[in-house]
């Protein structure tokens, strides 16, 4: 018995340190992409699901999840979302109520490069199918609205999915007033606020903090306007362009190096204001790439 | 009636010293404990995915349980041979099949109630986790008592999967009552396929004979509930009496069909 109970120790001490071993040289050889989805057919999976098609969406929806989060935070340049819209479709189809599945994966796939795929066009498709599935959910109505006027700065069709939100029952009375505002107003960095302001609200905090993040993204615009309009200023002034905040700080525009919401300085390039490619709120929803002059 | 309550009793004991089972238990408790970490993977979905976990681990291993027992309750009895002292004594074969039967459902009562017990243990201690504004946005409290109405449709189709089992070992091997028995689980949740197969064939013949295995073969789709109980959807209580009826009838129908095939088995 003691024999065995020593032989039983001395093996497990083995397999752990050949484990420590494998581990130390990288692990198994990559012999597949990642981005590999086997069954991307939402009709062949419903059927395959049996009756564990609402556990098989949460499956999905994680995997949406990992594979958003994966991506956005790895350091490759060329960082594609390939699988993003089809576990989105996956998971909805197979739980054709997974509103957090609609609502966040529409944030997701509209966001622009590095940091999401942008798809505002998936984005919207996903949110059409779920008022499909939920013809009264006027959450989905207002994100569709909330894309058009963000990610694609078409305010007649933001400001008609706007007013259809706000007809829809339950549908929030701001709505209407934001639909006006869109019409009158589309584009204005007020009525964005607004906007994000509401999603501020949201009981999800991905969603809070996703709405923090576009306030301070906003604020770091009308920063940007007035630094730009220092920078021009000074260019008028001396003939030529601040080469760095320190000729704008020797010139007595500025106090001092200027720096975004997050704490990270901004950028000033040949007369030019912009974020740090590494600030967090890098690219601006106007400023995909950083502008050439 | 006695003679089936004393046949039952003894089942009963057997399948609570039988170790497989505590695991089965244990094993369905820790998933459901584990579903808790899982769902801080997710992005604030914790609740919908422990409840969808949860309802699933109690459908599957009760469903491993009714097949696994079930396929053995006759067969064991005929292997070791004890069916000779058994048929000896005043015991009609009816009520030793009966018997066998309750024996089971009342084990799947137990392990369904104490897997039930545990799920809504988890959720309510991850219901203190949450504030009142993220609650209120649930579209039913983490411990609905609603979801009950699932449980309850999973415990008939786990009686209807230990009558299909018993049914089929009354004449059959084990592994072949086994494989029956899943298949027809399967088969059973491709149920509105069959009735719509005469959209996608050609033949009427094969249309028909789609249509009628449409309602002879057990329709186990109508016992999940799951999707709508978790999403706080209206089920109907006449929807689920009648699917529970439904579960009864098919299982009187099968159990007549094991005491007959079984009375006539030769054991000699």
């Amino acid at each position: 018995m003691k024999l065995a109970a020593g032989l039983l120790v001395v093996l497990m001490g083995a397999v752990v340190g050949l484990q420590a071993v494998h581990e130390g040289r990288g692990g198994r050889p990559s012999a597949d992409s990642p981005n590999l989805l086997y069954v991307r057919s939402p009709e062949a999976m419903k059927r395959l699901a049996l009756s564990y098609d609402a556990l098989l969406a949460d499956v999905y929806w994680i995997r949406s999840v990992q594979h958003y989060g994966g991506t956005r935070l790895s350091n490759e340049p060329n960082r594609r979302y390939d699988l993003l819209y089809p576990l989105l479709d996956l998971t909805t189809s197979l739980d054709p109520r997974f509103n957090i599945a609609y609502l966040f994966g529409a944030l997701f796939l509209s966001a622009p490069p590095p940091g999401g795929p942008g798809r505002p066009d998936q984005a919207i498709a996903l949110l059409e199918k779920g008022l499909r599935a939920q013809p009264d959910k006027w959450e989905f109505a207002q994100q569709i609205g909330f894309v058009h006027y963000w990610w694609r700065q078409d305010y007649t069709e933001a400001a008609a999915w706007f007013r259809r939100a706000a007809q829809m029952p339950g549908g929030p009375f701001w709505l209407t007033s934001m639909a006006a505002v869109t019409l009158a107003e589309g584009g204005r960095r007020d009525s964005s606020r607004v906007l994000w302001e509401e999603i501020a609200r949201s009981e999800h905090e991905w969603f809070r903090a996703e709405a923090q993040r576009r306030l301070q993204q906003l604020d770091a615009m009308d920063h940007i306007d007035r630094l730009q309009a220092a920078a021009d200023a000074f260019e008028q002034r001396f003939g030529r362009e601040a080469a760095a905040w320190d000729d704008l700080r020797l010139a007595g525009y500025l106090p001092g190096i200027p720096v975004d919401p997050t704490g990270v300085p901004y950028r000033i390039q040949s007369g030019v204001v912009g974020l740090t490619a590494g600030s967090r709120l890098f690219p601006l929803p106007e400023e995909a790439a950083p502008p050439a002059r | 009636m006695r003679m089936i309550g004393h046949v039952a009793i003894n089942v009963f004991k057997e399948s609570v010293r039988d170790k497989v089972l505590y695991n089965l238990v244990a094993f369905a408790v820790l998933l459901i404990a584990v579903s808790y970490l899982l769902g801080q993977l997710t992005a604030g979905q914790d609740v919908k995915i422990i409840k969808d976990l949860g309802l699933a681990a109690i459908a599957t291993f009760g469903l491993f349980i009714a097949v696994f027992i079930g396929i053995g309750l006759v067969w064991k009895e005929v292997e070791r041979r004890s069916i000779y002292s058994l048929l000896s004594k005043p015991i009609r074969r009816s009520e030793f099949i009966l018997g066998k039967y309750a024996g089971l459902v009342l084990t799947l009562l137990v392990n369904v109630s104490i897997m039930t017990a545990a799920f809504y243990a988890v959720l309510a201690y991850l219901d203190t986790q949450f504030s009142d504004s993220v609650r209120a946005s649930w579209p039913a409290p983490a411990t609905d008592p609603g979801m009950l109405r699932a449980i309850g449709l999973i415990f008939v189709e786990l009686m209807l999967v230990t009558a299909v089992a018993l049914f089929l070992s009354t004449f059959s091997s084990p592994f072949l009552s086994a494989a029956l028995t899943f298949g027809l689980w399967v088969i059973g949740h491709f149920n509105a396929d069959l009735r719509n197969f005469e959209a996608v064939v050609e033949s009427a013949s094969a249309a028909y004979l789609a249509r009628g295995l449409y309602y002879v073969l057990p329709n186990f789709a109508a016992f999940d509930i799951k999707a709508q109980v978790v999403h706080a959807l209206p089920v109907e209580a006449p929807y689920v009496a009648t699917t529970a009826v439904y579960g009864a009838v098919y299982i009187a129908f099968l159990l007549t069909g094991a005491v007959a095939v079984f009375s006539r088995r030769d054991f000699k």
